[in-house]
């Protein structure tokens, strides 16, 4: 059966007989740097397509299908034209800050790559506080906006990257509590331990309507968090042009719109790891049959597959939601989610004491 | 009572996301719902909504008679002078003058397709029509005469 442990494995016994120890490392270390990038690389492609194509059947339009077969190398020919062009900085930007933030964009969402566990033992960094880590680094996303809209001496980047700020230290509570229910029940902070926990059934069924309810509002958080609409006051292209990417072009423009991206992948694949089960088939009761045949199918394609679901219903909320005024914005974190989510972990906190859940 | 309503409003805001995501969920699920028209590729075969405007005409029936009366109402509505009325007298059997078209001029590059002439006139003498592939070498040929040459306008038309 196809599996990538296998081939990781595979892989380190074979270089284990060549090399020593330490040479083993930096080559492993070499080797998963430039799978971690190609794997960005063909998620945006995938990603932008992806969104693109939604975005065009939602608006009963036919999206982009002239490039290649249906339109599927519509995302090849997009990068080719932004490296091509001309990478400007305005007179008046800190150009220090202003070449750095996109950079910094990127860096942080590579680094939010590294505990997740996309299969079975397939995993860059197993690390025991993987949750902690993962909401701790997110936060930092902030930090490449708000330097965007700094640095790019425009008023319109600075307003966006003002209003990306409040969105995103108010968001993050409820993202944070949302995920802790899910750290209660499974008595652990590590991605590997939440999964091996889901074993018998994934927690969103597992653990009745409070975790159905933290699901909901872990998705609307995250939607927040990675600037999408509804929650775009960051970029909200009919008020502020494009908010705090307004200066960038060419390559470094790209680096922005690839590392949205790769925010919303990653958060969809937290989402998959805490609610659906990460990489763990879906499983029935004492149907053994079922069961064998789901567990025929690669850890990594369920993986996969619950975080594309995942992706589809952040657009799903994008290409059908009007975007939120600020006031609007605030209130719904601070007067519905908040208390929701605080009332909701009493409730989780109650049933993991008590045992209640499956 | 502030529970209540708390409570209530959620429900209703959640209900109301639902009837929107329910709506593009079922476009993107129905692609027959497609409205988009690949142009150039279905020349022959292309389907334009009933309201499209393309450009006034003036229809004629077999007879070669039109229905302008000549009473520039069409010229005071339009709101960029894209349509000039050149009227004269025509003289009737019973011996009277009666005012008709000797040319309808209609400028097309001026044209906003707002379809305020077609609205104003009371005899429904003008129409929009489908066509819209105007694009051509010399300025001139926008400016058109709507009527016929040797037309003349329909029995009981007043």
């Amino acid at each position: 059966m196809f599996s990538l442990s296998g081939i990781t494995t595979a892989l380190h016994d074979w270089l284990s007989g060549r090399f020593s120890e330490a040479w083993v490392m930096l080559i492993e270390m070499l080797l998963a740097g430039i799978a971690v990038i190609s794997f960005f690389a063909i998620l945006g492609l995938v990603l932008v397509l992806m969104e693109r194509k939604v975005s065009a059947w939602m608006q009963i339009r036919l999206g982009p299908n002239r490039v290649g077969p249906k339109g599927m190398l519509q995302s090849f020919a997009d990068t080719l034209k932004l490296l091509v062009k001309e990478g400007m900085t305005p007179n008046g930007a800190d150009k220090l800050l202003f070449n750095m933030a996109p950079v910094m964009a990127m860096v942080i969402a590579m680094l939010l790559m590294a505990p997740i566990a996309f299969a079975k033992d397939f995993q860059l960094w197993d690390i025991n506080i993987g949750v902690l880590y993962i909401s701790a680094v997110s936060s930092l996303s902030v930090i490449s906006i708000l330097m965007a809209g700094w640095a790019s001496n425009n008023k319109y980047s600075l307003l966006g990257a003002m209003r990306s700020g409040a969105q995103i230290v108010s968001y993050e509570l409820s993202a944070g509590l949302a995920i802790l229910t899910i750290v209660v029940l499974s008595g652990s902070l590590n991605m590997n331990d939440i999964v091996m926990a889901q074993e018998n059934g994934w927690w969103i069924f597992k653990g009745h309507i409070p975790v159905i309810i933290a699901f909901v509002i872990f998705i609307i958080a995250v939607t927040a968090e990675t600037n999408r609409a509804p929650f775009d006051l960051a970029e909200a292209e009919s008020e502020l042009t494009a908010g705090f990417h307004t200066e960038y072009s060419g390559m470094k423009f790209a680096l922005f719109f690839l590392a949205e991206y790769v925010n919303v992948f990653i958060v969809c694949a937290i989402g998959a790891t805490l609610f659906l089960g990460g990489w763990m088939p879906f499983h029935i009761g004492n149907w053994d049959g079922f069961n064998r045949v789901m567990d025929f199918i690669p850890s990594s394609i369920w993986f996969l597959g619950k975080t594309f679901l995942l992706i589809f219903l952040i657009m799903w909320f994008r290409w059908s939601f009007p975007r939120l005024r600020i006031d609007q914005l605030l209130n719904l974190e601070w007067k519905y989610l908040l208390p929701i989510s605080m009332v909701n972990i009493l409730l989780v906190a109650a049933i993991a004491i008590l045992g209640w859940h499956f | 009572m502030f529970l209540a309503r708390y409570i209530k409003s959620i429900f209703q805001a959640v209900r109301s996301l639902w009837i929107g995501m329910r709506r593009t969920g079922y476009y993107f699920s129905h692609h027959k719902e497609i409205i988009t028209q690949q142009y150039p590729d279905n020349r022959e075969t292309l389907q334009l909504p009933e309201r499209f405007k393309g450009e006034v005409v003036m229809p004629h029936n077999e007879q070669n008679e039109h229905r302008c009366t000549g009473c520039t109402a069409c010229e005071l509505a339009c709101p960029n002078g894209t349509i000039k009325v050149i009227t004269k007298f025509d003289i009737t059997p019973e011996g009277k003058k009666k005012k008709a078209i000797d040319k309808l001029v209609y400028h097309l590059e001026l044209c906003t397709m707002c379809n305020l002439c077609v609205v104003a006139c009371p005899s429904d003498a003008i129409v929009m029509a489908q066509t819209f592939e105007h694009s051509v070498f010399d300025r001139n040929q926008l400016t058109k005469i709507l009527n016929n040459p040797g037309s003349k306008i329909m029995e009981g038309v007043e």
